[in-house]
């Protein structure tokens, strides 16, 4: 009976431990990426020194093949693979010009860790604050970091006073395929004039 | 009579939302009218090019005091909406909250100006309108509308302002409806400059976010249109601290494939 109750107490502390290491590897992963991001922003750099620093960010933290896919929607069946891989090679570069163009501009960001929400083994909830200065308020930035390997963490959506770009993204998307019966030759024209401006 | 013609409306116009909400795909966005909507949003794209964002980054440039006085005047007198819809939605503690910052804020406050009442223990919370608390009621949002001058908005929405403009809102009701037997001091025009001194207060807030999402989007009306719906989404449930983009339900399909 002793056994068995060491058993379920060893169970329980490493449930414990391993829940643990998630839960501080998604802040401590999340506290890395806003200092590295800010430094660059605050640092001396061009504007376009900074984008492709922001970009190779960008690259490394977020999984933008699983945003991708996750911002087609319904119409992520209607594709086949040729499209896919078009598709997936679009969104990176779509995706990384759209996120380093906007966050080029804040040259003093400071983002806070708050706190976490550990959801189940594949997300992690990590809540945090842009620090509001003079001319901004305090933002809220809630980031969505997909766990499934905790080894490397990667984030999924960023959810700005409980807005979540991933959300607007595929609502964008599947609007303009909406208009035009489901054509993703519609949606690549858009994202390729995107490209060139 | 003009009275009889806006519960009609309001009627009508609730009718027409049950209807399209039976009918409606569970989570897709009601966009009825997309192509008024689409032109309408256009209008008024022109329309901040050439007079809102000038006159908002005008506006930037007061001194923050000044920027941060207005915009605490402009939140106190939203209390006087957002007292009875916290009542209306059994919210009894924000109903105290507020009225108590009215009060000192108003007075203590001069005008609003300044925020004494946070310092006394009357923290700030979230504004409220009839449009959410048709919302709490559980009343569907019904067709996504775009307004000239306005922006966006939904048909419980603009039955919220309704009621509002029809006895709802007392600053309204002591400006433009010159209810005179309690309040003699304001006009018609005060009303007016304090919606578009909200408007200018709203945008000169939101410039840059604006002209990023301007810069990043390949579909501008629909960022817009989502962003709107989610952030009422989010009122309606008063979700400060977790809102429905955290469900995992919607990234689970994609788990799942």
């Amino acid at each position: 009976m002793r056994i068995l109750k060491n058993i379920v107490v060893s169970i329980l502390i490493l449930f414990f431990l391993i829940s643990n290491s998630w839960s501080k590897s998604a802040s401590e992963f999340i506290i890395s990426l806003s200092a590295e991001a800010s430094n660059i922003l605050s640092g001396k750099l061009s504007e376009d020194e900074k984008i492709v620093r922001l970009k190779e960010i960008g690259k490394k933290s977020v999984d933008i093949d699983g945003v991708g896919l996750y911002t087609l929607g319904k119409y992520r069946k209607t594709l086949n693979d040729s499209q896919k891989e078009q598709y997936k090679e679009l969104f990176e570069n779509y995706f990384l010009k759209s996120f380093s163009s906007r966050l080029v501009g804040y040259t003093d960001a400071k983002i806070a860790v708050l706190s976490e929400e550990i959801k189940n083994e594949k997300y992690t909830i990590v809540f945090s604050k842009l620090i509001g200065t003079s001319e901004r308020p305090e933002v809220k930035i809630d980031w969505r970091v997909y766990t499934k390997d905790p080894e490397n963490p990667l984030i999924r959506d960023l959810v700005i006073e409980g807005l979540s770009l991933a959300r607007t993204q595929k609502e964008e998307f599947n609007s303009i395929l909406a208009n035009n019966d489901g054509n993703i030759e519609v949606l690549f024209k858009n994202l390729n004039k995107f490209l060139e401006n | 009579m003009n009275r009889i013609i806006t519960t009609l409306l309001a009627l009508l116009l609730i009718q027409f939302m049950v209807v399209k909400k039976v009918y409606s795909e569970e989570g897709e966005v009601k966009d009825c009218f997309e192509k008024l909507n689409r032109a309408t949003f256009a209008l008024n794209m022109g329309l901040d090019k050439i007079i809102f964002k000038p006159i908002s980054k005008g506006y930037r440039k007061l001194p923050s005091p000044i920027r941060t006085g207005t915009g605490n005047a402009l939140n106190n007198l939203s209390n006087l909406i957002t007292i009875p819809n916290n009542i209306l939605q059994g919210d009894f503690g924000s109903a105290a909250n507020n009225s108590a910052r009215l009060l000192i804020n108003t007075t203590l406050g001069i005008a609003g100006i300044f925020d004494p009442a946070n310092s006394f223990g009357f923290e700030k919370r979230e504004k409220e309108d009839f449009g959410q608390t048709l919302g709490v009621m559980g009343v569907g949002e019904g067709c996504y509308l775009v307004l000239p001058v306005l922006g966006p908005t939904t048909v419980r929405d603009t039955i919220g302002s309704l009621v509002a403009m029809n006895g709802g809102d007392v600053w309204h009701n002591i400006t433009v409806r010159d209810d005179e037997e309690y309040v003699r001091e304001f006009k018609e025009s005060d009303y007016w400059v304090s919606r578009v001194a909200s408007g200018v207060d709203f945008r000169a807030k939101n410039l840059e976010a604006f002209d990023a999402m301007e810069k990043s989007s390949v579909d501008l009306y629909a960022t817009v249109r989502s962003l709107y719906l989610q952030d009422r989404k989010k009122k309606i449930n008063n979700s400060s601290d977790k809102t429905e983009a955290m469900d995992d339900g919607d990234w689970d399909t994609l788990e799942n494939q």
